[in-house]
């Protein structure tokens, strides 16, 4: 055993140390409320397999203010979730040439968000049309 | 040297990660705030009759599991790594916790949409 005690910086809020740090923060954090919603639809899918009674109170437990208070966060979560996910596509997807030229970031991330909306868009009108 | 698992893990993360960059907003509105409060859908929309009728084709069994288990195993991967930042170092119980987690959350929702027979 050694009495040497070398100095160690603490790493303690490392995070808020950089605009980087906290843009990343910000961007894994959205992960705990992915969570979050993916337990509530299993809650009702289960309430779903156990019949109607048990369906219907998770579509009541839906309406209460709380619940509404929740998907709200959740919607602008997911949104923030949308925009780093494409805004971070150019570092963590393969390297793409066309017609001998590197594709550019703003290209990937502006082709994603533009995906994102149609896609929501597609989402919306199937929705409607089935309902 | 030992094969990694991490192209797995990382797979599902990536697939739970695009398919709620793609249409995560739209299903957030739909089941958490439009339905519910009842406006631009017809109020039954998630009525028991319909949901039960979509978790009955194989369509729908294959979107509602996609969805959940892809979500939860996206989530899962990045609070393992999200919790090593704050510091806890458990690797083992990290990893048994987040993908413990996701794993159990795939089979109740698999054994659930197999036991909904049309």
């Amino acid at each position: 055993m050694s009495n040497r005690r070398p100095y160690v910086r603490s790493m303690d809020g490392w995070w808020k140390r950089d605009p980087y740090f906290i843009r990343y923060m910000a961007r894994e954090v959205t992960a705990v409320f992915v969570a979050l919603y993916a337990i509530v639809l299993l809650f009702g899918l289960v309430r779903l397999g156990q019949g109607e009674a048990a369906f219907n109170g998770w579509l009541q437990y839906l309406k209460t203010p709380w619940m509404l208070v929740f998907h709200l966060i959740v919607l602008a979560v997911f949104c923030y979730h949308t925009w780093s996910w494409f805004n971070i596509m150019p570092k963590t997807m393969p390297i793409i040439f066309m017609g001998g030229k590197r594709l550019q970031p703003g290209t990937i991330t502006g082709t994603g968000l533009a995906a994102s909306v149609v896609a929501c868009l597609a989402v919306l009108f199937i929705v409607r049309g089935m309902s | 040297m030992k094969r990694s698992n991490e192209p797995i893990f990382w797979s599902l993360f990536g697939a739970g990660g695009m398919l709620a960059a793609l249409i995560g907003p739209a299903l957030v509105f739909i089941t958490g705030i439009a339905v519910p409060f009842g406006f631009v859908f017809s109020p039954d929309t998630m009525s028991y009759a319909h949901m039960l009728a979509f978790s009955q084709s194989w369509a729908g069994k294959v979107f509602v599991l996609a969805v959940i288990a892809l979500f939860l195993w996206h989530a899962a991967h990045r609070i393992h790594i999200l919790l090593h930042d704050f510091g806890v170092h458990a690797v083992t119980a990290v990893r048994v916790l987040c993908y413990g987690g996701a794993f159990a959350g795939t089979v109740i929702a698999a054994y659930t949409l197999l036991m909904i027979k049309a």
